[in-house]
């Protein structure tokens, strides 16, 4: 015989797992219907002193919290191929404000708010704004200037005011050799694959979060497609110029140019040599970042981002 | 269903009133006219949103601190008042002592809330001198807030059950905090690798989802609503305060009362 | 049919912060208690009487043991709307008034809404709280609130009542009120079963007694029966300051008070002493076979298993 306590033991047992389980569900639901969760302030609070008071104090914490919403509201939209990253101004800058000394903030605005869509924000201006900031703040850090320079020049294309920057970075104390190489390389080569090639390497090397070394990882490979497709391109116009007639295919270039073999590309494909001399990829796809070596009439489909160490 | 539990509600609630709690009140009304007489004055364009962000904060945030202050003492003052045992030694069960306790709480938050949504309104009405078809909206955030209330309720009553109520109070204000931030935390949950992603993962669900239930921004600036969410958030918070009542029964069954 | 059967109720608690040990708090008790008897659960302090109580209320789970209540097991819900119970030292809601708390009381043990209108005032008038019946409980004093304990203790006409420690805090007054409460009660046909360390209370009210010491039984037994072993001696009065050297030889205790002496002798020597006094023309007042006062039965009881305790704490906790 079952005591009237030993019922309502099982009931409210019973009871405790169904309510848990029916909250995670909908949870889970209510979690579909409210995508915009994690920046509905930001959409309607854009001024970052407003929040900065209602922190209570609590910046530090808040600036955490804030940081890895824009982490996520910035992976979210990449990965479903958005075209605008409107909120990331200001998350990034609600961040920066509530703590101005959160560094990783500035390095991913510069690689993220800059460059255009899909890629990014296309906003340099306010990129430029945002390490400016940082610098104010961080007067000892280097990296920023890097930061700032790495805007001028990737996407203002400002040669001489990146040179500028790069410049006055490598005179923080402790700043990296690699600055004052990088103020020489603007001055003078700016348009160069080599001077590229130092800045996404350095990018790659100095940065912590996985989104901007993959970015950094991505410009690697487009500047090695296209100084091999600049590279070939030019062969084949040697060639035809010297023998007065194109190669009849990408063997009989290689043959002449004395090189190794077939060159591929970073995946490993061929390159393909096109009867007017134009030198293709195999995958342009795989090569988000590339200028050359693209078919005509290309359009490039959704990013992809490979995992490459 | 007996009517004991309605007699119990009806008890705590008259406990409430006579406490004082209601003087609460003159508190919020104060503040609130404040606020629209001096926003009123000053013309600065957002008067309708500062009142409806004021007055909605201030409805929540006051009637949290007052359902965990009473909340909390529920069980625990009863056991060491030991006013509990000419009540227990009566044909009441122990978990419908519970349950009573939770309505009258819940109800007494709804009705103070109920004269606080009249405040707000007038206080709407004094700076924007009409009403707009939008400002019903201020409405299903009551509904949330309430809403919230219950789980809040459900809450304090669990850790009154078997918690002094320093301790009750500590734990009750940080499930609150946290659960505002629950969001947040499943994100963090996702993010993390191996184990900590199972324990965040589960702490994220289990935490009271408050930040869903949070609309005061979005009815500021006259977002709608959809009714599937009010729903789904309906069923959330009567499951959650289920789930805890259902603790606090489970708890409170098999305690000793010294 | 018993009104209370306790069928090896016992309560063990583990105390201690880190490593707990076990403390008895009761050890398994048997007791039935009939209906229509007021009976008497003696002991010192901590003896276990309280625990008992709260085990049978509910308020405590036992250890082992089971205990019926009015033919129905006691954890029964419904078994409860025909007790009553007095708590030691109550305390009610203290912003509610008498009348309110007894409406309150009345409606949780199903008192239909007319009856209870009516009981209450029944009530209130025979604990005789009826002028103060519209006063907040926290003015109470510790005699009203004793009072009001009763009231709620009786207003749904129980028919077993339950009382711990009712006179506790009562001037001499309020214990006589008690007293006749109770009589009242047994009068009306309901079992009364209360605890208490003041014996004489218990000498004069109850029908039957248990004693308690240590989480123990130690003994049980109709009132009349345990102080009906005469001692075997008899107590002798009489006029005058002198002590005959008969009554001496007797082996009697003698002690003069006043202008009377008092002496104890053996019931054997009951006719002999008659004779001394007559022959000495000595006018005897009284003559009184000595009963046994519950009270050195209790204290027999208690340290008879005392020493046999004694020997044993050097092993136990």
């Amino acid at each position: 015989m079952k005591t009237a306590r030993q019922r309502t033991t099982i009931i409210a047992a019973a009871s405790l797992a169904i309510s848990m389980a029916a909250c995670i569900l909908l949870l889970r639901h209510i979690d579909r219907l409210r995508p915009q969760t994690s920046i509905e302030d930001v959409l309607y609070i854009n001024s970052p002193k407003t929040i900065k008071r209602a922190s209570l104090g609590f910046d530090g914490l808040m600036a955490c919290i804030y940081w890895t919403r824009t982490v996520q509201y910035f992976g979210h939209r990449h990965f479903d191929y958005a075209h605008t990253y409107n909120e990331l101004a200001p998350l990034l800058e609600i961040t920066t404000t509530l703590d101005p000394h959160l560094l990783p903030a500035y390095q991913f605005g510069a690689s993220f708010l800059a460059p255009k869509p899909p890629g990014g924000a296309g906003q340099p201006e306010r990129a430029i704004q945002l390490m400016e900031y940082g610098i104010q703040n961080n007067p000892d850090n280097w990296q920023l200037y890097y930061n700032l320079g790495f805007v001028y020049y990737t996407e203002l294309k400002d040669y001489r005011k990146a040179s500028e920057v790069f410049e006055r970075g490598s005179n923080v104390p402790n700043a990296h050799p690699f600055m004052k190489i990088l103020a020489a390389q603007m001055a003078m080569h700016a348009g160069d694959f080599t001077t590229a090639r130092m800045l996404w390497s350095a990018t790659y090397e100095t940065a912590r979060e996985a989104t901007i070394r993959q970015n950094a990882v991505e410009h690697l490979r487009a500047i090695q497609v296209d100084e091999d497709v600049t590279h070939l391109e030019a062969l084949f116009t040697e060639f035809n110029q010297r023998n007065g007639r194109p190669p009849a295919s990408m063997a009989e270039l290689v043959a002449a140019a004395h090189l190794k073999g077939i060159p591929v590309d970073p995946d490993g494909d061929a390159y393909k040599l096109t009867p007017d001399g134009r030198v293709l990829v195999e995958t342009p796809d795989d090569f988000p970042f590339i200028t050359k070596g693209l078919p005509p009439g290309y359009k490039p489909g959704p990013p992809k981002f490979h995992s490459h160490s | 269903m007996s009517p004991r539990i309605a007699y119990i509600a009806a008890n705590t609630f008259r406990e409430a009133v006579r406490d004082r709690v209601l003087y609460n009140l003159i508190a919020f009304t104060l503040l609130l006219s404040g606020a629209a007489i001096f926003v009123g004055q000053i013309s600065i364009d957002i008067e309708r949103l500062v009142v409806i962000n004021l007055g909605l904060t201030a409805v929540s945030l006051f009637g949290v601190v007052i359902a965990i202050f009473i909340g909390i003492g529920l069980v625990s003052k009863e056991i060491e008042k030991r006013t509990l045992y000419t009540v227990l030694s009566r044909p009441v069960r122990r978990w419908e002592f519970i349950v009573g306790k939770f309505f009258g709480l819940a109800g007494t938050l709804v009705v103070n809330t109920f004269f606080m949504a009249i405040g707000v309104f007038g206080a709407l009405l004094y700076v924007t001198h009409k009403f707009s078809k939008p400002d019903a909206l201020i409405l299903v955030a009551l509904y949330f807030i309430i809403l919230e209330f219950l789980v809040i309720c459900s809450l304090a009553l669990l850790f009154s059950s078997f918690s002094s109520p320093l301790l009750s109070a500590v734990f009750a204000f940080s499930l609150f905090v946290i659960g505002s931030f629950a969001d947040d935390l499943r994100g963090f949950a996702g993010m993390a690798h191996g184990l900590t992603r199972w324990v965040a993962t589960g702490a994220a669900y289990l935490v009271p989802n408050f930040s869903a239930l949070n609309v005061i921004s979005a009815v500021a600036h006259q977002q709608p609503m959809s009714s599937q969410l009010i729903l789904q958030n309906t069923l959330y918070a009567l499951f959650y305060s289920a789930m805890a009542l259902s603790g606090a029964v489970l708890i409170f069954e098999r305690r000793n009362l010294k | 049919m018993a009104a209370i059967e306790i069928l090896g109720l016992e309560k063990t608690y583990m105390v201690g912060f880190w490593r707990k040990r076990p403390k008895r708090a009761l050890q398994p008790l048997h007791l039935a208690v009939d209906e229509g008897e007021i009976f008497g659960f003696l002991g010192p302090n901590g003896a276990g009487k309280t625990t008992t109580l709260k085990m049978l209320m509910g308020l405590v789970f036992p250890t082992a043991g089971t205990a019926r209540i009015l033919g129905h097991a006691w954890t029964d819900p419904e078994v409860k709307a025909q007790i009553g119970f007095l708590p030691e030292q109550p305390y009610f809601y203290d912003y509610l008034t008498a009348h309110e708390l007894l409406d309150y009381y009345g409606q949780l043990s199903g008192v239909p809404g007319k009856d209870r209108k009516r009981r209450i005032e029944e009530v209130l008038q025979r604990v005789g709280l009826t002028d103060i019946k519209g006063v907040q409980l926290r003015k109470f004093s510790k005699g009203m609130l004793q009072r009001a304990g009763i009231a709620q203790a009786i207003l749904h006409n129980p028919k077993l009542v339950f009382f711990d420690e009712p006179m506790s805090g009562l001037d001499p007054l309020g214990r006589r009120e008690v007293r006749d409460l109770m009589e009242q009660l047994k009068q009306e046909g309901k079992t009364v079963f209360f605890s208490t360390h003041i014996l004489s209370d218990a000498e004069a009210l109850c029908d039957r007694v248990a004693i308690i010491h240590q989480g123990e039984l130690r003994g049980i037994g109709a009132v009349a029966d345990l102080t009906a072993t005469v001692q075997g001696k008899v107590e002798v009065i009489w006029q005058g300051t002198q002590v005959p050297a008969s009554m001496k030889a007797l082996g009697a205790e003698c002690h003069i008070t006043g202008d009377t002496v008092r002496a104890v002798i053996p019931e054997s020597q009951q006719d002999a002493a008659i004779d001394a006094l007559r022959r000495e023309r000595i006018r005897l007042i009284a003559l009184t076979p000595l009963r046994t006062s519950l009270e050195a039965y209790f204290v027999e009881k208690l340290q008879h298993t005392e020493s046999a305790t004694e020997k044993t704490l050097g092993t136990a906790v």
